[in-house]
Formats: structure tokens, sequence, C-alpha cells
């Protein structure tokens, strides 16, 4: 456990050491913002919320968060410093979590930076504090799924933009399996229970409800699980194929 | 104690490593030879447990590298081949970074960053981000790391590869002061390093053992071993003087340089030929600028059996 808090702090620190962290919190505040203002119509609706704030965050995060991630394990892999990494006494699941914490954590950052518009909206007007609380606990939640795929993307490539393409192809498939185009399209022929099961991977469905402010356990076991399988997937792809 | 044991590591159609077996004792310098492609990584990071073996066993002080992977590598310093690290981060973070891992605190901790520092002369460079340093800095700093837990096994694939020459014979002196007490592989292709290092070799080609000993046993299977080669003052005496050279019963075979007025007598298998040929120079009248007995090439027996 002790290695995780190493790897990690190396790890945040090393976002820093480059303009990579700037860069990427400067275009997210930026977008965020845009999108709530200017799409959202965050004045125009007159009402004490931050949903056009929240809604606009998996469209925001499918392109922000695998761009993030996809130099985690490929960076690592072209570079030659997984070797090192890997000839230190530390377990796969260590370096694997470590990295992963660093990048999350640094989301979480860069979420905690857009405070201004959360102080913005208490000041207009009368908000419900703790639907704003469990919007950015769903938003925090999400950006872990998008990273925990982002993870296995990288781990399986030594090429930086295959890895970020990856990222944005699994991730928009997570995203889009609730929308009616996809469940759709299985309803005409596949059996209701695996349209279900399409239905219910979505990172959306599951999204929107958490920040709707109904923090259900179902929702948070599915983040849980899939942020789970998809660091799972990390290290077995790592341990596969790490010296090729 | 190293010891490998009929370890083989196959990529799908390719063989890069088949049936390797061996031990280093206390003591003991090994030195890993073979043309590049011969399999000598692939082996350097078997014993690493970076790459697992297809078949067979690897052990660091008893300690098996599949089975136990934590124990082999806390007694293991390493450093992977081209030095690899974290190009953004400055040197003195990363040896940080390094002591963490191997779990040094306090007082030990600062004592030994304080003497891989001074050791590798990185002392000028600590604020400098890796990526910034010259190629010798970037390996010394790998060095650096490996050596950081002063363990009693190493295992550096090349580590003097693109240092200038003083920065080699201070990588060679260092290997030699912990020579004493410590077992040591190095993987290399420059075979003066065998030499100034090494108490024993092995030589690998197509990711098989074919030679293992002592570089100086190594050395007297080449054909040039007790080979006699006299340099001529006069130029025009070298046709003559090659033809005695040949009829002498115990010479196999005569070369001729006509650059350098040098001429080099192989011996028959066995023979000692100094003496005749001594002899031979002074009955002939021949002017000698040079006159010395070969010890045998390295070079020429890595040739003869990788090629």
């Amino acid at each position: 456990m002790r290695n995780v808090g190493i790897i990690l702090r190396r790890e945040l620190a090393s976002y820093f050491a480059t303009p990579l962290a700037y860069v990427f919190i400067l275009i997210f505040l930026v977008l965020a913002n845009a999108f709530t203002f200017y799409l959202g119509g965050f004045y125009e609706r007159g009402q004490a919320d931050l949903e056009p704030f929240f809604a606009f965050h998996p469209w925001l995060y499918l392109f922000l968060i695998p761009a993030l991630s996809m130099k985690l394990w490929a960076e690592e892999r072209k570079s030659g410093s997984i070797e090192l990494l890997m000839t230190q006494p530390v377990k796969l699941w260590e370096a694997v979590l470590g990295k992963y914490f660093a990048a999350w954590l640094f989301t979480a950052l860069a979420l905690a930076l857009t405070f201004p518009i959360w102080i913005t909206v208490n000041f207009l007007g009368k908000p419900d504090n703790g639907t704003i609380v469990a919007g950015y606990l769903g938003s925090l939640l999400l950006a872990g799924g998008f990273l925990a795929v982002g993870s296995c993307m990288s781990a399986l490539t030594r090429n930086q933009v295959v890895a970020f393409i990856l990222g944005v192809a699994v991730c928009f498939a997570f995203l889009l399996a609730g929308y009616p185009m996809v469940v759709n399209a299985f309803q005409s022929w596949a059996p209701q229970a695996l349209v279900g099961a399409i239905a219910s991977l979505s990172f959306l469905s599951h999204f929107e409800s958490i920040s709707k402010g109904v923090i259900e356990a179902r929702d948070l076991l599915y983040f849980a699980m899939l942020i789970g399988f998809f660091l799972f997937t990390t290290a077995v792809a790592l341990d596969l194929r790490k010296a090729d | 104690m190293i010891k490998a044991e009929h370890l083989s590591k196959h990529y799908e159609s390719v063989t890069a490593v088949e049936d390797v077996t061996f031990e280093v004792g206390p003591g003991e310098v090994l030195g890993f030879l073979g043309p590049n492609g011969a399999g000598k990584t692939t082996t350097m990071r078997m014993l690493a447990g970076f790459v697992t073996p297809t078949a067979g066993k690897a052990s660091i002080c008893g300690h098996d590298v599949v089975t136990e992977p934590l124990a082999a590598k806390e007694r293991l310093g390493y450093l992977p081949e081209g030095a690899p690290s974290y190009g953004e981060m400055r040197v003195r973070r990363f040896l940080e970074f390094i002591a963490d891992l191997r779990r040094l605190e306090g007082s030990r901790r600062r004592a030994r960053l304080d003497y891989v520092i001074e050791r590798l002369q990185l002392a000028s460079v600590l604020e400098q981000s890796i990526e910034t340093l010259s190629k010798g800095f970037r390996r010394r700093v790998g060095l650096a790391q490996a050596i950081m837990h002063d363990p009693p096994v190493l295992v550096l694939d090349e580590p003097t590869d693109g240092l200038d020459p003083n920065q080699k014979f201070e990588v060679r002196a260092l290997i030699n002061q912990m020579a004493r007490d410590k077992i040591i592989v190095i993987s290399t292709h420059i075979l003066e390093e065998v030499d100034a290092v090494c108490s024993r070799a092995i030589i690998i080609a197509r990711g098989r053992i074919v030679a293992d000993d002592t570089p100086l046993k190594l050395a007297a299977r080449s054909r040039y071993y007790n080979a006699v080669s006299l340099q001529l003052e006069r130029p025009e005496q070298l046709a003559a003087a090659r033809a005695a050279l040949a009829a002498l019963p115990s010479v196999a075979d005569v070369e001729v340089s006509e650059r350098d007025v040098r001429l080099t007598a192989l011996p028959r298998s066995g023979a000692a030929i100094l003496t005749a040929v001594s002899e031979l120079a002074s009955s002939k009248g021949l002017v000698l600028k040079e006159l010395h007995l070969e010890s045998g090439r390295l070079d020429e027996v890595f040739r003869s059996i990788t090629a």
C-alpha cells in the first residue's frame, strides 16, 4: 500500500513538471464554463441550480480524459521506464493503482477549480446544495470510469495516439449504451434481458441519476465494478505485454 | 548466488533464449557476451523478473524470480538496457523516488543518497531534469539507481555503453571495487570490458551458451595464442622472412601485414615457437624492431564461435 502512495506522488508531480497539467486545467475550465453559459443557457433558464453545468461533463470528459490517460502506460512502455519500475520491489497492482489514482486526483483538482460557478449560483439564488454536492460526486465518478477505460487502452499499446483514439471510442460506446439509438438497434432482435444489460452499462444513466441528487448503492456499485474491471484488465494487459 | 537453470524464452515463432544454465557466486564478475540480438538482454530481463521465462527457473540468493518476485527484486540491483528513466524528473527527485521504493529511511536513506551521488559524481546535475542530461550522465543515474540499496547482486545491462573513455574507466573501477563482496553480472559487446572487469565470461549466440570460461582461457582458444609477432626494420626482408618462418616445422601459418612490416607466426596447436623464431631471426640476419609473444585475441575467439 505504501508503494501506491510513492508512485502516486511521483506521477502527480510529473504532470506539473510539464505544461500538460496547466493546459489540461485551463481547457477544462474554459470549456466547462463555455458549455454551461452558451449551450446550457445558465442565465436564461432562470433556475438556481447547476444542471446545465453537469449535463455537459460527459461530453467534455469524452475527449479530455482520454487525452490525460493516454500517456499512463503507453509512455512508460515507449520510454522503457516500465522496465525500471517493474524491477523495483513493487507489485503490479500497486503500480496500476498508484498511476490511476494520480490521474483521478488530478481530475478531482481540475473539477474542484470550478468552484466559482458554485459560488455564483449561491450568490444568484438559493440552490439545493445537496444536489450540487451529488452532482460533483457523480462527475468525479464519471471521470474515474473514463480514466479506468483510458488506463486499460493505454496499457494495450505503446503509441499514445492509438491509446487516445481507442479511449475515446470505448468511452463513447459506454456513454451511448443507454441512448435510444443504441437501445432501439438492439430491441428489434435481441432478447429483452440483453437490451436491459446493455442499457444498464451506460455511463450516462448512472451519472444522471447521481447528479439529480439520488445517490443509490447500485449506481455507486456500478462505477466501482466498472473501475475495478478496467483496472484489472490494465494489469492483465501489462503483465502479458510489458516487455514487447 | 545467481542461479539460472535451463532458462528459455520463446516469442511465438522466435526463440530468444534456449536452455541457458549457469551459476554465479560471491566475488565473481560474470561477463555476458554476445552479438546484438543473441539473447543477452532477454536473459538479463528474466533474471530481473521483467520477462517471464517460457521454461526453466532463475533465482537470486535462493529466491525464485517467478514465485517470489519481491524477495528476489529486493536483493537485486538492476540497470536495464539503455538506462531508461523518467525524463521530466530532476535527478535528486528521481533518486529519492528510488530510495522510497527501496524502503530506505532516516539516516541510512541520507547516507545511501550521499554515497551514490558522490560515487557516480552526480552532484553537479542534481537539480537538472534527466532528459537534459548527456548520455553518460543518464547512464550514471541508472547505475546510481541500481546500487541505491546496496544489493548483494547486481545485474547491469551494458553499463558502459555510450560513456567516454574516462567515464568507462570510472564505471569499471566502481565495478571492480564492488566485486569484492557482491555478485555481478554485466552484459556487454565490448570485449576490452571483459579483460578489464570480468573474472568469468559466458558467450551467447542465437540464444544458446557457446562458451563459459575465464577470459584468459577463452583467449587461449584463439589461434593467436602463443603466436609470435615480429616487426621488421627493412621491408625488403619481408619475403625472405616469411619463407623462412613458414619452413619451421612447428609453425602452422604465417600472416603478413605489409603496412607496418609485420609478420605473425601461428604455432601448430600446443607448440611453443618463440625460441625457434628468435633463433631463426638472428641466423637469417633479420633486423627486428619488435618481437613479442601473443596471449590470444578474445575478439578472434568471439568471432569464430558466434559467427
